[in-house]
């Protein structure tokens, strides 16, 4: 038995160790926000926070996230108020077919989380997410705009 | 808010549905499946197919295509609500059921969200519904006071007498609105009377994305669902000899092997096991005839193409090229070349499917639900009645998803095999690349004869390509043409007198489908690059060039201008930095694009600016049209800078993103839309956009270093993207 705790929540899982988290999270936990594109974390769709870093979980072993702190897009909004970085998304319309949205805001989150005022080049830097519609305009438009929200609310 | 596969054209079906949707959670949609809506209130009325309006006045609009991020899903139904005048923010949208499209004789008509035609090959009918249900409410509304309908109106899902202001509310009279006979000739607004077309309304379906409550394909969960991996014949078109299973028996999870006729599948009660297990199934294929294709081989097939002298078919021919091209006082010829790729949607292909007691229920991402339906039925021998294909949003479509169907066929084989238990069925990123439709490959030669002044007098082109139309719905060819493979050629609407465009169909093992903006994602590129060499030889400014042989297609002529316009076209530019323009047509819209490039002396290519110019006639959604331009910026500078599928014994090289590689964030250029409506007609958004990209972008590349393009992608000549 491996336990995790995702989303606030604990778990016990039955499976091999070197199950992929994303497959533990989608098929034994029902958790459906992170997304598989190609299982070889070139892509980001599967991003998750392990303890508040950015990780692609389609490689990585569950037994990797044994007993640790696993946060999904599921997690993100606080009692029932959305995240800055969800509600820049909504405001600027980003997603086109969306599949690769919920990696892609995962990865602006721990951006923001370490960096508060990212310059265009920090965003260029930690946003490697593919997108196959090309939101990509729009995420770095939402990225300033979700920093300026945190920076307001902090003040 | 929890929705139900709930079907309410067929209750006998309800209770599997009913109990899916309980034990497996359900799915959470800001937008609702098939007759969700209808039945929760209990009084829901239908007015017509679209529109069904509750008592609490909340308007339910129904959308019959697909959403892959197009954003038809909102713009559609705007175009029901401008004419029903019903309060939009009240308007909540769910699907028209597929298998009620067969039961009811396609009321809801053609189900594809295919060729950027949602908007326009529906607008009409979508309007019309939308003006009958008014006409209705207002009739009943004005039966109810005893006076004449002409004394009432309709606004913001109220209806109104006369200047004395009695009110009815829409769900008021619903009831009684649906009991009329429907009108037959409504009169439509005139466009400028709109109140909705044209302003950016927010997308239905972004909330539930951001929250991470949209459910894809892949996100169907099902109770007692098993999950599959499949593997085919690496070789286009082999099929299976035989298989081991004997190093997955009494694996963990895992329940069957099935060995179907071209592929393999696993299935286990999750999808990894059964991935990881097919790994160590071995599998012998009989590749069949085609073993040993290459790219080199397929080139010189191709190239046989140019140079045959028989099985051509002419697909324009005006005055007579021989004679003019033999006169003319200088001649250019050239050969341009186009590669084979993927769609590469982020969502790998997939299917969830039960089939059980003579009926299929299945949950795929389609670009057509009837289309998925037949296969699906066909598949499982079952009449179309007996199907349904429930509907999700799709992780991308890109054309993949409509034609083909090659997914929904082997779905729905495994459901059967695992008859009575619902399996979800996904391929892996290398299948996905690896099995593809590819976007096809072409070769077009080229040559054209100018008179003294520079002016062309004669233009030919040969395409030697791939059929899609012959080889994936295998219709007939018209006079032996496949429209897709000349487009944007067989149409030059140039002024030149002597044209001759031909087409040698060269038919391969490789698959070949619509890919976005197909035929118009390549020969634009050709046409509009050599277009620039004419401009060139004849020592002319390319846009001038342009406007000169445009002088009588008002339409290309007025996008040219006003593209060229934004961008500044003639004034200075910082050193280093060059332009380069294109025009085209394209499902129906009229496009051109203009970018300022610099190329370092690394080839590195840095793209300052992309001002990308759109006259699709009418503009619905104008924040979702932005957003296609912008989309089809990225779509079109990933395959024209690293783009290629080779082929080497028979199969398909590339295999994931490591090396096929996706544009990131980083390399995204400016882009600047240009939105210039000039009304009149309707034409299509998804996929112009990428039609006038590439050349631009080449002839930019040409004016900054005198280096021609004539074959992409862009990687094979040490250029990358900046």
């Amino acid at each position: 038995m491996i336990e995790l705790t995702v989303n606030g929540k604990r778990h016990s899982v039955d499976v091999e160790p070197e199950m992929p988290l994303l497959w533990v999270l989608r098929d034994v936990l029902d958790v459906k926000g992170p997304k598989f594109g190609c299982g070889i974390a070139q892509c980001g769709a599967c991003t998750v926070h392990l303890n508040g870093e950015p990780v692609r979980s389609c490689s990585v072993p569950v037994s990797a996230a044994a007993d640790q702190k696993v946060l999904t897009i599921e997690g993100l909004a606080q009692r029932g108020q959305l995240h800055p970085v969800q509600k820049a998304w909504i405001d600027h319309e980003v997603p086109q077919c969306g599949y690769c949205q919920s990696g892609q805001i995962m990865a602006a989150v721990a951006l923001l989380g370490k960096n508060r005022d990212p310059s265009d080049k920090d965003i260029d830097a930690a946003m490697t997410n593919i997108c196959r519609c090309g939101t990509y305009a729009r995420i770095r438009t939402a990225i300033h705009a979700a920093a300026k929200t945190l920076k307001s609310t902090k003040a | 808010m929890k929705t139900r596969f709930a079907r309410k054209f067929e209750p006998a079906r309800r209770k599997f549905l009913k109990q899916s949707a309980a034990i497996g959670g359900g799915l959470s949609v800001g937008f609702n499946f098939p007759g969700a809506l209808a039945q929760k209130a209990g009084a829901a009325v239908e007015i017509n197919a679209w529109v069904v309006i509750r008592p609490d006045d909340a308007i339910i609009i129904r959308y019959a295509r697909s959403e892959m991020g197009q954003g038809s899903m909102t713009s559609a139904p705007m175009l029901v609500a401008e004419e029903l005048e019903c309060d939009w923010r009240r308007v909540k949208i769910e699907y028209a059921s597929a298998n009620a499209n067969v039961k009811r004789k396609r009321a809801w008509g053609d189900m594809a969200a295919v060729g950027s035609r949602t908007i326009r090959n529906s607008q009409e009918y979508l309007r019309r519904a939308g003006a009958t249900a008014r006409e209705m409410l207002i009739a009943a509304a004005a039966q109810q006071w005893g006076v004449p309908a002409s004394e009432c109106s309709a606004s913001n899902s109220f209806i109104t007498h006369g200047a004395g202001g009695r009110r009815l509310s829409f769900g008021k009279v619903a009831d009684a609105a649906a009991k009329l006979e429907p009108p037959k000739d409504v009169k439509l607004k005139d466009p400028k009377n709109w109140k909705l077309i044209g302003k950016s309304v927010k997308r239905i379906d972004i909330p539930d994305t951001v929250m991470g409550k949209q459910r894809f394909g892949i996100d169907v969960q099902l109770p007692g669902m098993l999950y599959a991996a499949i593997a085919q014949c690496p070789v286009f078109g082999g099929k299976l000899k035989s298989i081991d299973t004997a190093k997955v028996e009494g694996r963990r999870g895992i329940v069957k092997v099935l060995p179907m006729e071209s592929f393999v599948a696993v299935v286990a009660d999750n999808w990894w096991r059964a991935k990881e297990a097919l790994r160590d199934v071995h599998i012998e294929w009989d590749v069949g005839a085609n073993g040993n294709v290459s790219s080199a081989s397929l080139m010189e097939f191709y190239r046989g193409g140019l140079d045959a002298q028989t099985d051509i078919a002419t697909a324009r021919k005006d005055g007579d090229f021989d004679q003019a091209f033999a006169s003319a006082a200088k001649k250019i010829e050239a050969e341009y070349y186009t590669p084979y790729l993927a769609h590469s949607c982020l969502e790998p292909m997939g299917c969830t499917a039960i089939v059980k007691d003579g009926n299929v229920d299945v949950w795929t991402s389609t670009q057509n639900a009837e289309a998925s339906l037949a296969n699906a039925a066909a598949t499982a021998g079952v009449p179309l009645e007996n199907v349904e294909v429930h509907r999700v949003q799709l992780g991308g479509g890109f054309g993949r998803r409509g034609g083909a169907q090659d997914f929904v066929r082997q779905g729905v084989a495994i459901a059967k095999a695992m008859e009575g238990t619902p399996v979800k069925m996904l391929w892996t990123r290398e299948e996905d690349t690896q099995h593809d439709f590819y976007r096809p490959a072409s070769l077009i030669r080229l040559k054209a004869g100018l008179d003294a002044s520079g002016s062309p007098l004669a233009w030919y082109s040969r395409v030697s390509a791939t059929s899609i139309i012959a080889t994936l719905p295998r219709l007939p060819l018209k006079d032996g043409v496949d429209p897709q493979a000349v487009a944007s050629l067989n149409d030059l609407p140039h002024a030149i007198p002597n044209v001759r465009i031909e087409y040698a169909q060269r038919n391969t093992h490789v698959p070949v489908g619509f890919w976005r903006t197909v035929g118009h994602s390549q020969n634009p590129f050709v046409r509009e690059s050599f277009m620039d060499e004419l401009a060139s030889a004849a020592g002319k400014d390319p846009y001038e060039y342009r406007r000169t042989l445009l002088a009588k297609s008002p339409k290309d002529l007025g996008v040219l201008e006003a593209t060229a316009k934004a961008a500044g076209w003639g004034q200075p530019l910082p050193a280093g930095v060059f332009r380069g323009i294109a025009q085209t047509e394209a499902y129906g819209s009229y496009t051109s694009a203009v970018a300022e490039v610099s190329v370092d002396k690394n080839g590195e290519v840095r793209i300052h600016r992309l001002v990308l110019g759109l006259d699709p006639g009418y503009v619905v959604n104008p924040d979702n049209v932005v957003a296609q331009m912008q989309g089809s910026s990225v779509f079109m500078l990933t395959a024209m800078f690293w783009g290629e599928i080779t082929i080497k014994e028979g199969r398909a090289e590339q295999s994931n993103f490591h090396d096929y590689r996706m544009m990131r964030l980083r390399e995204m250029p400016k882009v600047e839309v240009v939105l210039a409506p000039s009304g009149g007609f309707w034409g299509g958004v998804g996929e112009p956009g990428q039609a006038s990209i590439a050349p631009a972008v080449c002839n930019a590349i040409f004016a900054a270093t005198g280096k021609r393009i004539r074959a992409l992608p862009l990687k094979n000549h040490g250029l990358t993207l900046a």
